[in-house]
């Protein structure tokens, strides 16, 4: 890093030592002649660059692991439920009834699976595992709507996997209600309350909105966090640290030269998790590029500023994974609400979930993304990880040791 | 050029270093002679700036290693005790690595390296990694060299070394002493301390004695034999035994064996026959470091 001193008033002073480095022992950190500075710095990253290329399955990792958790995520591991397999036994045989069975299987949520003809049925079907939910339609189905009385159907679903049961049943208590609105006159409903809902910012729902935000943040935080501080704990194994450190380089520099190339690395990384979710998933970005980008810079930051501490306080590689596994990667993904809403988490997880970095990170990117929101929007959430990353890095400066142990 | 006062060091209860005090003069191949856990590895690492010593202080060229530690580590080649330079690099790329680091170029200073590295050169595309122990060392060498530093410490270079590469390593040592760079350089290598201009004894953190290698194997007072019969163990076992034996230890195929006062040969001949030994063959020996150590460690 070669350090230029700032003059906004008089440029030209070269004796010019600003404030922030007053204490000489400050301006003794930075004093090294700025050219040989550059070259330093320059070789250094040379150097970690050769690291990085020359382990290919690291490499590999670090590369193919975001495209591959964000594909994950997008095809396999979604909560919306596309083509489940339903049965109908259907006692009334009427035309309402055979409308309403073919409305269920129009839908893309819906594919007819079997008709059934009794209760027996219905209790082998679910055991053999080829219906996911079963519809009951009585006798005369239809008849007491059609004279303005309330009918009744039976929607039965499987409860061993709760979260599709409650999913399938509201999707086709939605379908039904349609169903029997079309099916009457309007003058001839009874006084309901009707209620309109509309999704703002993700009208369908889609679990894409949710998710690419959510990869975005564990995978930037891997790279920056895991991988720094693997990184640099290897030059504590290996025993080079002890060369770097008896020799002129400025322990910044050494910090600042591992790092660099784990930032350029999680950004490659930020744009293929970007491209994939909109052009793969149709995630919108509506607010500001260089926004969203900024902000991404920042939390990669502070990830790394993670990162360092980490090294700073470990010896051991595989001690710096686990760390960095525990500490980082779990309530990256559990706490950030990434995978489980905080407003459902017990008060004290709630309270936690404020000092993870994800949490406000993941606010800052829907924000962005999908609501379209400008700074002003997020300027609080953008503070807290500023104030968090200028935490740690203050902390890593404190403890990182010139010398040995 | 090098000086230490009173240094100690623990690591929680166990003492590394007791109470150190050398002097190293410009210029010097100074060498520390002493087994492992001896404390040279600890010495040489307060020297180069990395541990603070718990008491004591130490200067390298009257700049104290604490304070100057920045000035310090501009002048000095330092060289750990295991292999630590990049082993996924090539050999050019780690010695531009560390020649850049120190605000150089390998053009700027191969004068100084030159003879080394022609052996290296052949193999400057190859990994560090996959390198001879040797060559390793004479890579670790040249990294450490390339600055033109005042002042050398090379903690066991040769450790591990073939005898071929450490004559080799040995002679690198007298062309850089003669272009007046002062080394400290420590072994557990007894016969490698006539190699230096001065040494220093150590064991269990404390310096045993210091001097030229003659001088101290000069200084050797006891009469000294080396005995050999065809069951060496029971040898050692039996001499151990024999009333005026002082020191006893395996030498090569001989046993040496220092008294505490002169004894004809003939006694011991007769002591041994007694005990059923055969082909019994007694000498009188050269003092050598190793006898000196063996001495000084019994008191």
């Amino acid at each position: 890093m070669s350090y230029v001193p700032m003059c906004l008033g008089n440029p030209g002073k070269k004796s010019y030592v600003p404030m922030c480095l007053k204490r000489k022992q400050d301006y003794k950190f930075f004093k090294i002649n700025p050219m040989g500075t550059n070259k330093k710095l320059s070789i250094f990253i040379r150097k970690e660059f050769y690291h990085i290329l020359r382990d290919r399955r690291t490499l590999l990792i670090l590369l193919g692991m975001p495209a591959v958790l964000v594909l994950l995520f997008g095809f396999a591991i979604s909560n919306e439920i596309k083509n489940a397999d339903i049965g109908v036994l259907d006692y009334a045989q009427n035309d309402q009834s055979q409308r309403l069975t073919q409305r269920l299987s129009a839908s893309e949520y819906f594919t007819l699976a079997l008709p059934l003809h009794s209760t027996q049925e219905i209790e082998e079907a679910f055991r053999a595992g080829s219906i996911k939910m079963a519809v009951v339609l009585p006798p005369k189905f239809g008849e007491e709507t059609a004279r303005g009385l309330p009918g009744s159907l039976q929607l039965i679903a499987d409860g061993t996997d709760p979260n599709t049961a409650t999913t399938l049943s509201n999707y086709a208590s939605a379908i039904i209600g349609d169903f029997l609105q079309e099916q009457q006159p309007l003058q001839q409903q009874p006084m309901v309350i009707q209620t309109e809902v509309r999704m703002l910012y993700n009208a369908g729902l889609k679990s894409v909105f949710m998710f690419v935000p959510g990869v975005m943040t564990v995978i930037l935080m891997l790279v920056s966090a895991m991988m720094t501080s693997i990184a640099i704990t290897r030059e504590k194994e290996v025993g080079t640290m002890e060369v770097l450190l008896a020799s002129p380089l400025p322990p910044p520099l050494i910090v600042i030269g591992k790092v660099i190339p784990y930032i350029l690395l999680a950004l490659a990384n930020t744009a293929v998790i970007l491209l994939l979710g909109t052009e793969v998933f149709g995630m919108p970005i509506r607010g500001n590029y260089a926004l969203l980008w900024l902000e991404c810079f920042l939390f990669v930051l502070t990830a790394l500023s993670l990162g360092i501490l980490i090294s700073t306080r470990t010896d051991s590689q595989q001690v710096a994974m686990l760390f960095s596994l525990m500490v980082l990667m779990l309530p990256t993904i559990l706490l950030s609400g990434f995978i489980f809403p905080i407003e459902s988490m017990p008060l004290p997880l709630q309270v936690i979930s404020n000092i993870i970095p994800a949490k406000w990170f993941i606010i800052i990117l829907k924000d962005v993304m999908l609501k379209g929101g400008g700074m002003e929007l997020v300027w609080q959430e953008t503070l807290i990880l500023l104030g968090m990353t200028v935490f740690f890095i203050a902390l890593s400066v404190r403890s990182f040791n010139i010398r040995l142990a | 050029m090098i000086q230490t006062q009173n240094l100690r060091k623990s690591y929680g209860t166990t003492p590394a270093l007791r109470g150190i005090n050398l002097q190293v003069q410009p210029g010097e191949l100074f060498g520390l002679i002493g087994p492992d856990g001896a404390g040279k590895t600890t010495l040489i690492r307060i020297l180069a700036t990395l541990l603070l010593a718990d008491e004591g202080s130490a200067q390298l060229d009257h700049k104290d290693v604490v304070a100057d530690y920045r000035a310090i580590r501009r002048s000095i080649g330092y060289m750990p005790g295991r292999f630590s330079l990049y082993q996924d690099l090539t050999v050019e790329e780690n010695l531009t690595f560390f020649a850049t680091i120190f605000g150089t170029t390998i053009e700027e200073n191969y004068e100084l390296i030159r003879d080394i590295y022609v052996q290296l050169e052949p193999f400057k595309d190859r990994r560090a990694g996959k390198l001879s122990g040797g060559m390793k060392q004479k890579l670790a060498l040249c990294c450490a060299l390339i600055h033109k530093p005042t002042v050398l410490l090379l903690d066991e270079p040769t450790t591990g070394v073939d005898p071929v590469s450490r004559q080799e390593f040995w002679e690198m040592l007298q062309r850089l002493k003669a272009k007046n760079i002062t080394i400290l350089v420590s072994t557990p290598y007894m016969d490698e301390a006539s190699l230096c201009d001065r040494v220093a004894l150590m064991q269990d953190g404390a310096i045993l004695q210091v001097d030229e290698p003659d001088s101290i194997v000069n200084s050797y007072d006891k009469p000294l034999l080396a005995v050999k019969t065809a069951n060496i163990y029971q040898l050692i076992q039996d001499l151990r035994q024999f009333e005026p034996a002082h020191t006893v230890f395996p030498f090569g195929e001989y046993v040496h064996l220092s008294l505490k006062s002169v004894v004809w040969p003939e006694l011991i001949h007769g002591y041994l026959l007694d005990r059923g030994h055969a082909d019994i063959e007694i000498k009188q020996a050269m003092p050598t470091i190793e006898d000196i150590f063996m001495e000084k460690s019994q008191v």
